[in-house]
């Protein structure tokens, strides 16, 4: 299977729906979400995987979709920041909830991201105690320095997932 | 980055024939390295062959020849949370644990690890004309100018950079071998052998050749009565590469260390098994006095430069420190 520099059309599944989209094979997944989809809740901080910012879920591993080509994608389940609530308010997913109550965002350009990534390490059960959630977000940094009510945060809707 | 073109090869066969027909032409396979060093601009291949629908993902426990086999597509992930892995090489957990962030270890790989370069700064921007490895014979600029995080062993007049990955440092202290695949057939080599001295090349980083892929790689397990420690010295607790690491096992029997391994990372070209070390080591009695001649040892060779001499102290107390740690009942 080839494509040329110019690019084809794709399929990705992004939030359980089905895309097609023309690309190239340099486009990132992280610009194929935002710039051909339209999905900006994912955010672009560094571009070189050293923030955490476009922290994306792909088969239900965290990722960074700054790191990842769109190509490369196909057939792999996608899940972006905008694919974790249900319908209405009040389906918010627990991280999201939780991230609202403790108060763990100021700019919020972090904050997809860091949900994201707590999405993950919460399927990973990796979110036991301070300290492994610490070390396990550690791919995630902020800026505006939210680190203990995002520590805070996770720790409750782990809680919370654990005990569903 | 720059364009270029995808191809998606079916087998290690036809892999290895576009990788050997076109020098502009990269494997990809997590992409961490080489995305990176592509929006960087120091990479620009004309073409990415992805080498993931490839068979070598598999982590295989060899149980008739007593060695465990991963993978080069094998996860740092996946390999990290394998229960051998656990239970027989915690080396190796410790080692890929240390590493990276827990998404940049949901991508990487086994094979890209080891074929990861170095966090030079001068090489890793192309506004520095002055870097041999970028640049063959265009100069060195890290040797004189802010060089904090450069190796003080391995090094030459020619490059002084740093080798950065973890899980190489517990390879070769492992003495793993290296399964590769290429035109001209299969062959094996230590680990210890794959990575290069810069020496007066430090453009040829690998001892790999034009189109092989990396198979796997093999590992016997150690003693089980061997204590693996791996300390890594950094700038911040997470998300960043050693200063200074020290892998060791060590067993201890009749109040005599019985076997030794000490590798280095963060403070030398390559991947640094110290032999000076383990000599100081064998044979010895468990004290701090031992471990402190080991750690002498080990940096004997060492040659800083401006801003880096705190390495050499700083290694040697890593080193002591580590092998205390490994000695603990």
């Amino acid at each position: 299977m080839r494509i040329d520099t110019g690019g084809a059309t794709v399929e990705l599944s992004v939030n359980g729906r089905r895309h097609t989209l023309p690309v190239e094979p340099r486009t990132t997944l992280l610009d194929a979400l935002r710039d051909r989809l339209h999905l900006t809740g994912t955010k672009k901080g560094c571009d070189h995987g050293q923030c955490g910012a476009c922290t994306v879920l792909v088969d239900g591993r965290r990722i960074y979709s700054c790191l990842a080509l769109a190509v490369m994608q196909q057939g792999r389940a996608i899940q972006t920041i905008e694919g974790l609530a249900g319908p209405g308010e009040t389906s918010l997913h627990p991280v999201q909830r939780a991230f609202l109550e403790h108060d763990a965002f100021q700019c919020g350009y972090c904050t997809p991201g860091q949900i994201m990534s707590a999405v993950g390490l919460i399927a990973e059960g990796r979110a036991r105690d301070d300290a492994e959630v610490k070390a396990n977000l550690s791919g995630n940094i902020c800026r505006c320095g939210a680190y203990q009510n995002i520590l805070r945060a996770v720790r409750q809707a782990a809680d919370e997932v654990a005990h569903r | 980055m720059n364009p270029f073109a995808y191809a998606r090869p079916e087998d290690p066969e036809e892999a290895i024939a576009l990788l050997d027909a076109d020098t502009t032409s990269s494997a990809i396979a997590g992409g961490t390295t080489i995305l990176d060093l592509m929006k960087a601009g120091i990479e620009v291949p004309a073409q990415l062959v992805d080498i993931t629908p490839l068979p070598f993902h598999d982590i295989e426990d060899d149980d008739a020849r007593g060695v465990l086999r991963i993978g080069a597509l094998a996860t740092m992930s996946d390999v990290a949370r394998h229960p051998t892995i656990r239970d027989r090489f915690p080396l190796i957990e410790l080692a890929l644990e240390a590493g990276a962030t827990p998404q940049l270890r949901n991508m990487a790989t086994i094979g890209g690890n080891l074929m990861q370069r170095t966090r030079c700064d001068y090489f890793r921007d192309p506004a520095f004309a002055a870097c041999n490895k970028r640049l063959p014979g265009s100069g060195c600029a890290a040797r004189d100018g802010e060089n904090r995080k450069h190796a003080v062993l391995g090094t030459s007049d020619h490059c002084i950079a740093t080798h950065p990955s973890d899980l190489a440092v517990a390879l070769v202290a492992l003495d793993a071998r290296i399964h590769l695949q290429g035109p001209d057939g299969a062959r094996t080599i230590p680990v210890e052998d794959f990575h290069l001295l810069p020496g007066a090349t430090p453009h040829r980083e690998t001892a790999i050749r034009r189109g092989e892929l990396i198979r796997s790689v093999e590992i016997l397990a150690p003693p089980h009565a061997a204590r693996a420690v791996y300390r890594k010295v950094r700038d911040r607790a997470s998300y960043e590469f050693a200063l200074v690491a020290v892998a060791a096992l060590l067993t201890i029997e009749d109040d005599r260390i019985a076997t030794a391994r000490v590798a280095l990372g963060g403070v030398a070209t390559k991947p640094w098994r110290s032999r000076e070390a383990e000599a100081a080591l064998t044979g010895a009695p468990p004290t701090h006095a031992t471990f402190e001649a080991a750690a002498t040892a080990a940096l004997r060779d060492a040659h800083p430069r401006t801003h880096n001499a705190y390495k050499v102290d700083l290694a040697r107390r890593t080193i002591a420190l580590a092998l205390t740690e490994a000695t603990r009942p």
